[in-house]
Parts: C-alpha cells; sequence; structure tokens
C-alpha cells in the first residue's frame, strides 16, 4: 500500500481515459464500506485496512483484470480467504472491478466481408486490425472503421504482435487464399487467442485442413478453427454474415448452442 | 464508469458534489454486467444508467440520501426475490445489488 500523491478517483479517471488496464477493489460490505484498492500492472495505491488484505486483494484484483471480470470476493479482515479461516470471522465483501484495454480483432484479408466485420466489431468494442499483404487493397479509405491496416504478411504480424492476444481477443481469417490462409492459421495457432474463424465452404475447409497437416499442424490445434465461420443463421451478404461471425464469437465466450431463446430455457442473462 | 466521467468532471467543476451506484452483484436475470453505473449529483443530475430504467429512479432517491448525510456507503438491493428488496423491482425478475457511496475518494 502507497499513499497516492493525487486522490484516487483523479488516477483512476486519468487512466481510464487512456484505456489502461485497471482494477478498483471497493470494500462493499464489512466494518469499514467504502475503502479502496486501486491496482495496476505497476503499483497498487490505496488501503482497505490490513496489509496482508492488500496484498492478497492486489494478487486478485490482478487475476481479474487479465481475465476482464468484475465482481464480488469475500476475505477475511487480515486477507484470509480459505474456508476454514472464514469460519466465526467477520467477512468483508471486496467488489473488484476492472477495466482491461478493449480486446482485439484480427481480420485478414482486405474483402468487402472484413469492411462489415470492422464495422460490426466496432459496436461490440472490439480494436479492429486488418491485415493483407497485397498494397492495393489494404488501405485505410477501404476500412475506415478498422483502427489499423497494416500491409503485411500473417507471419511477421504475429511475430511482433502475437504475443499480445488472449483469450478475449478474436481472429478472423476471410482470405480464401491458401498462400495467406496458411500463415495466418499458423501464426493463430501459436497464440492464447481465444477465438480463430477461418471463411470459406465446406469444400474449401477440407482442402485447407490437408494443406495445414502438411505443413504440421496436428488434430488438437486444427480443432480450435471455428471453419467454415460463424452461426448458421442463413447470411448472404457481408453484413449478415459479420453478424453470424459475431454471433458466433459471443456464444464461444459464454458456452452457448445459440438457438432462439423462445426455444431454449434457462436463465437469459445467466 | 468510463462513460461517466465527462459529467462527473463537469459537475465538480460546477461545485456540485456526485454519487456513485455501481451494480456490484446479480442474483438471476439482470440486464446490465456488474460495473454497469450512474452518477447523481446533489441537485438530482443523472447520468448513466444501471438497470433497463427499472430501477434509476429510486437509486436517484437513495444516492441523493448519502449526499445529504441521510446514509452511509453501502449495499442497496432492487428485485424480487430478496427479503431486502424495495418496492421497485427489475422487470426481468432479478435482483441487482448496487454499491452507492459519495464520490468522496
Amino acid at each position: 500500500m502507497t499513499t497516492p500523491s493525487a486522490p484516487l478517483y483523479d488516477v483512476l479517471r486519468d487512466r481510464l481515459r487512456r484505456q489502461l488496464p485497471t482494477a478498483l477493489a471497493t470494500v462493499v460490505d464489512g466494518p469499514d464500506p467504502g475503502r479502496k484498492l486501486l491496482v495496476t500492472p505497476d503499483e497498487v495505491l490505496g488501503g482497505l485496512g490490513h496489509p496482508e488484505l492488500d496484498r492478497i486483494v492486489a494478487r486478485d484484483a490482478l487475476a481479474e483484470l487479465e481475465a476482464g471480470r468484475s465482481g464480488i470476493r469475500h476475505y477475511g479482515p487480515e486477507g484470509q480467504t480459505t474456508p476454514e479461516d472464514l469460519v466465526d470471522a467477520p467477512t468483508l465483501s471486496v467488489f473488484v472491478e476492472s477495466w482491461s484495454p478493449p480486446p482485439q480483432m484480427w481480420i485478414f484479408g482486405a474483402v468487402d466481408f472484413t469492411a462489415a466485420l470492422s464495422r460490426v466489431a466496432k459496436v461490440l468494442g472490439y480494436r479492429v486490425i486488418v491485415c493483407d499483404a497485397r498494397e492495393v487493397f489494404a488501405t485505410r479509405r477501404r476500412f475506415p472503421a478498422a483502427d489499423e491496416v497494416v500491409v503485411s504478411w500473417p507471419g511477421p504480424l504475429f511475430e511482433r504482435r502475437g504475443s499480445q492476444l488472449g483469450q478475449r481477443d478474436a481472429v478472423c481469417i476471410l482470405t480464401h487464399d491458401p498462400k495467406f490462409d496458411v500463415p495466418a492459421v499458423q501464426g493463430a495457432i501459436a497464440t492464447r487467442v481465444g477465438y480463430i474463424g477461418v471463411m470459406g465452404s465446406r469444400k474449401t475447409h477440407d482442402k485447407r485442413l490437408e494443406r495445414l497437416r502438411d505443413v504440421g499442424l496436428t488434430d488438437d490445434e486444427l480443432a480450435r478453427l471455428m471453419s467454415p465461420i460463424g452461426l448458421d443463421i442463413g447470411a448472404r451478404t457481408p453484413e449478415e454474415t459479420a453478424i453470424s461471425i459475431c454471433a458466433e464469437i459471443i456464444a464461444r465466450r459464454t458456452g452457448r448452442a445459440a438457438p432462439s431463446l423462445r426455444d431454449a430455457s434457462g436463465p437469459i442473462h445467466g | 464508469m468510463r462513460e461517466l466521467l465527462d459529467d462527473i468532471d463537469r459537475w465538480r467543476a460546477e461545485g456540485k458534489r456526485v454519487a456513485v451506484a455501481r451494480v456490484v452483484d446479480i442474483l438471476g436475470s439482470g440486464p446490465r454486467e456488474p460495473g454497469a453505473a450512474m452518477a447523481v449529483n446533489d441537485v438530482g443530475e443523472v447520468a448513466g444508467s444501471v438497470s433497463g430504467g427499472c430501477v434509476e429512479g429510486a437509486v436517484v432517491g437513495e444516492a441523493l440520501g448519502v449526499l445529504h448525510g441521510e446514509r452511509g456507503p453501502g449495499i442497496v438491493s432492487f428485485g424480487y426475490s430478496d427479503d431486502e428488496a424495495f418496492a421497485v423491482g427489475l422487470t426481468c425478475g432479478g435482483t441487482i445489488r448496487l454499491f452507492i457511496e459519495a464520490l468522496d475518494w
């Protein structure tokens, strides 16, 4: 715990404006509700009432930040977390709210589907990066919604920045061109990215699988591919296809089978 | 919270005091995720939302209570299934728990 030089809210506000990863832990139930700990990958500010509690909550808050999750956690007054230690001890409820940088969507292939997908992905809050090796097609003017348009083969982009990708991020490969698809899939599979979708008909998909096996990818690795990409909603246009892809990404994240709510049961938001 | 920053800055520059209500927990079906937030200033102006519009009116009353010193920072629950529940409920049948506090930190 350190005493911040500025009020905690000012530090929080400046970090949120700059989209820096930040977690705020607040005692919401316990002897002194409202106490706070602001946790970033570099420093911990404020305090919850006991140094050991601060240490444990900071550790947990960093994990929540990594996962992009917010929620309530329970602790003993000195940071106890095991059920035996919490018996007969007064517990504190701590709300850990985390603000992670926006998730990324990397889209390979400068095609019409890419323009529509980048627009829909922006609505969902993604930072969108479009990549194609062909300079004439990979232009900002064709993809005004994208945050970045990169003229490159997939390999170098993954080498430079693949380590940034995590569970919340998505790679969508829309090229249809084996020259480009194969290195893009290879690059994506080498990362921890949460979603890899590859466009193409079933026939294209089967041929692509052969090529990917030829370059040494295993069945386990290939099982990560969502290919053909998207949910089966009968999408035709680039815009409809973009919705089908984004809906699949959401359903994979939440673990839902994606039927109509009318035809399913159970809680809608559960 | 991020979407409230501009309003909060403006209100504070005008010398107004601000309370913040954040969704900290959802039981059952709830319209917004933990972290959804609204801010209320001491003249009752509002920014943001914490539900689909079901409970915002009641939250303003609670937030003004905090700003006027009638109650301290703490959790307020809204919903049908909770003993602490207020008369105001969520149309989707769930319960949300909000933490309401003055922005004095």
